[in-house]
């Protein structure tokens, strides 16, 4: 058996282990109902009958086209209205409609003559969405790869814990065991992942043409997020498998993957904090850490340059091989320990994985 | 060539404490091998240099007579001292899984899974999560995880220790028949009277250091002097002036005592038949507990 079939092998365990643990299975459903939700429920909650603010008397036709009809006393009062979004569109006396991205047409068609339309800012998203949908993509990374992380740590603490390891160990080679579960987690966050895509674009799709300028930023933002994800994952997955290897009782393994978490969990926050600038947000979507969740973000709204994803997604390779490299360094120095809880330190300096290869290599 | 696993000169310390120091010894193909020596004596460390998850700092293991390979290593059913599978998977599953790992073909790994299972009496509860078995169905699982890739050499790690007495007899019985398959197997144990009964050969280790190793009849004759045990009507006091012997238990009208080689026992029953009437006169076999602690001082 070569090392990619071990690896395979490892990964297919670790794979159906998942698919039959029912917190995985409940997340995914979770997080499916949430895509969903996130997607349909602005169009549900803003459905109802369109607000007009009206200069003057209202013609009876509006009334009629059952219109929100709220009567003010003068235009300033009504474009003032529209654009802070308390009515979706106004009709001044001289039969001109105002509204800020687009003119509700159950109200266009309600007048007799088609009307002069007047809007405040063609190009601008709803300022809602522009807050929403980074702390879509930071909470998605943050969560999924928390969870798939944290599985990997627990897998590796269960086999430490059970003593199993030192069979595995004896059998393949340990970074075959690590390969095998980076490539389990990738596999089934991608997956993950993939399926949210997925639902949240049908969704979109499905939320109408009102939302149409929506999906076309929102689409290559997402399809960014996919790769940077994928990668993003892998440069922090052997550290997870690390962590996991430093303790062998569970009840220690928070504590130890503390380290990681803040990794996780310090991109998430600047995310969601600084998305409204877009000075930081540069430089976030270029370090490695917090440019998956950073460059999408960027991309949807509009202020990456096509070559940026780019220089940015080879950065983050290149990173997560030294990534990965120290986390296998830590997971081989830690792994076949049994001596309670291991320091980064001295897994780092264990050269006992090193030892081994270099006896398999000269007796191979 | 009959094929050997060896220890050759292996040394291991950790930090300061030297663990084996020039540790050498052989475990021969077909013959039983047991591995004794107190806590901490280096038994378990040998073990897992052997399996290559641990590194000799010096020496080498062989395995007919070439360096050991992580391919002969795979052929190798292993049972570490601090035993564990795991415990959400059911037996069967791990079982496979261990099979796949150890290099073993789907069709083949299916069908040793339910020889094993068969063969343990493990087949209701092979579908279950190893954590609903009882304890002594654990311990078989755990004997059919070291067997499930048919293995060409066998090392345990205390194989018997913590078991029901039913699984022990259903250990010394795999130990049986793999050895007259012609396996070697070493087994490690601190229960003396069950490597007494079982092993070929004996490798006797304390503080790091071989003490004796080989045959057990061999090793009986090089440590422990001829031993005799004698009952006769009066006292058996006068043994003591005898020469050649070493008084080692005395008890009235019963002595059990050695025989320096000089010495003669026909000369020792001559002299107790002068005395009076003898009931008893015999050799006496010592035990191993007892070779133990002569080549361990």
């Amino acid at each position: 058996m070569n090392t990619f079939e071990a690896v395979r092998v490892v990964a297919a365990r670790e794979i159906r282990v998942k698919l039959r643990d029912k917190t995985f299975l409940f997340s995914t459903v979770f997080f499916l109902l949430f895509s969903v939700g996130a997607t349909l429920l602005p169009v549900l909650l803003g459905g109802g009958p369109p607000s007009v603010a009206v200069v003057g008397t209202a013609p009876a036709a509006l009334g009629a086209a059952e219109l929100d009809v709220r009567t003010v006393a003068d235009e300033a009062t009504a474009r003032a209205q529209v654009r802070d979004g308390d009515v979706d569109a106004a009709l001044l006396g001289d039969g001109t409609v105002v509204a800020l991205t687009d003119a509700p047409s159950d109200l266009v068609n309600a007048l007799s003559t088609r009307p002069t339309v007047e809007l405040l800012d063609p190009s601008a998203l709803d300022d809602t969405l522009m807050v929403l949908v980074p702390m879509f993509f930071a909470l998605i990374f943050f969560f999924v790869s928390l969870m798939f992380g944290l599985q990997i740590a627990q897998s590796v603490t269960e086999e430490k814990q059970t003593r199993v390891v030192e069979i595995l160990a004896a059998a393949v080679p340990v970074r075959v065991l690590l390969a095998g579960k980076v490539l389990a987690g990738a596999v089934l966050a991608m997956g993950q992942i993939a399926l949210i895509a997925v639902v949240a674009l049908a969704g979109m799709r499905v939320a109408g043409p009102a939302d149409g300028g929506l999906l076309t930023l929102l689409g290559p933002a997402i399809g960014w997020f996919l790769p940077f994800f994928l990668v993003g994952f892998v440069m922090l997955a052997a550290l997870w498998a690390a962590v996991g290897a430093l303790v062998d009782r569970q009840e220690d393994l928070s504590g130890a993957s503390m380290p990681v978490q803040m990794i996780v969990l310090l991109p998430f926050f600047g995310v969601a904090m600084f998305s409204g600038d877009p000075a930081v947000m540069k430089v976030l979507s270029y370090i490695p850490f917090t440019a998956p969740t950073a460059m999408p973000v960027r991309l949807f709204q509009g202020d990456a340059a096509g070559w940026e994803p780019v220089v940015s997604l080879v950065l983050l390779a290149v990173t997560a091989l030294g990534v990965l490299l120290v986390g296998a360094r830590l997971y081989e120095g830690s792994l076949l320990r049994s001596n309670g809880r291991i320091s980064m330190a001295s897994a780092w300096r264990d050269r006992e994985a090193r030892r081994l290869a270099d006896l398999d290599a000269e007796s191979a | 060539m009959t094929t050997v696993l060896r220890l050759n000169a292996v040394s291991r310390r950790f930090g300061d404490r030297q663990v084996l120091d020039d540790v050498s010894f052989d475990v021969t193909a077909g013959r039983m091998t047991g591995f004794v020596g107190a806590n901490g004596a280096g038994k378990t460390t040998s073990m897992r240099i052997i399996m290559g998850v641990l590194a000799p700092d010096a020496g080498e293991v062989t395995w007919a007579g070439a360096r050991m390979t992580r391919e002969v290593r795979r052929k190798i059913g292993y049972m570490p001292e601090e035993r564990g599978l795991y415990p959400k998977m059911s037996v069967r599953d791990q079982l496979i899984y261990l099979g796949r790992l150890h290099g073993l073909g789907h069709d083949a790994v299916r069908r040793n899974a339910e020889e094993l299972i068969e063969w343990l009496s493990l087949g209701e509860r092979a579908g279950d999560p190893l954590e609903k078995l009882s304890l002594g169905n654990q311990q078989r699982a755990q004997i059919a995880a070291a067997l499930i890739h048919e293995p060409d050499i066998l090392v345990l790690d205390e194989p018997f220790s913590g078991l029901d007495p039913i699984a022990v007899d259903t250990v010394v019985e795999v130990l049986r028949d793999r050895t007259k398959r012609g396996v070697p197997v070493l087994f490690s144990s601190h229960q003396l009277d069950v490597v007494e009964r079982l092993c070929d050969d004996l490798v006797i280790i304390a503080a790091g250091r071989i003490r004796a190793a080989g045959a057990r009849g061999q090793l009986r004759a090089e440590h422990t002097l001829p031993r005799y045990t004698l009952t006769v009507d009066g006292d058996a006091g006068w043994l003591r002036d005898h020469p050649g012997v070493r008084l080692l238990d005395l008890d009235g009208a019963h002595a059990v005592f050695e025989l320096t080689p000089s010495a003669d026992e026909q000369q020792v029953l001559q002299a107790a038949l002068s005395r009076g009437p003898v009931r008893a006169f015999g050799p006496v076999t010592p035990s191993l507990a007892e070779i133990f602690r002569e080549v361990s001082q």
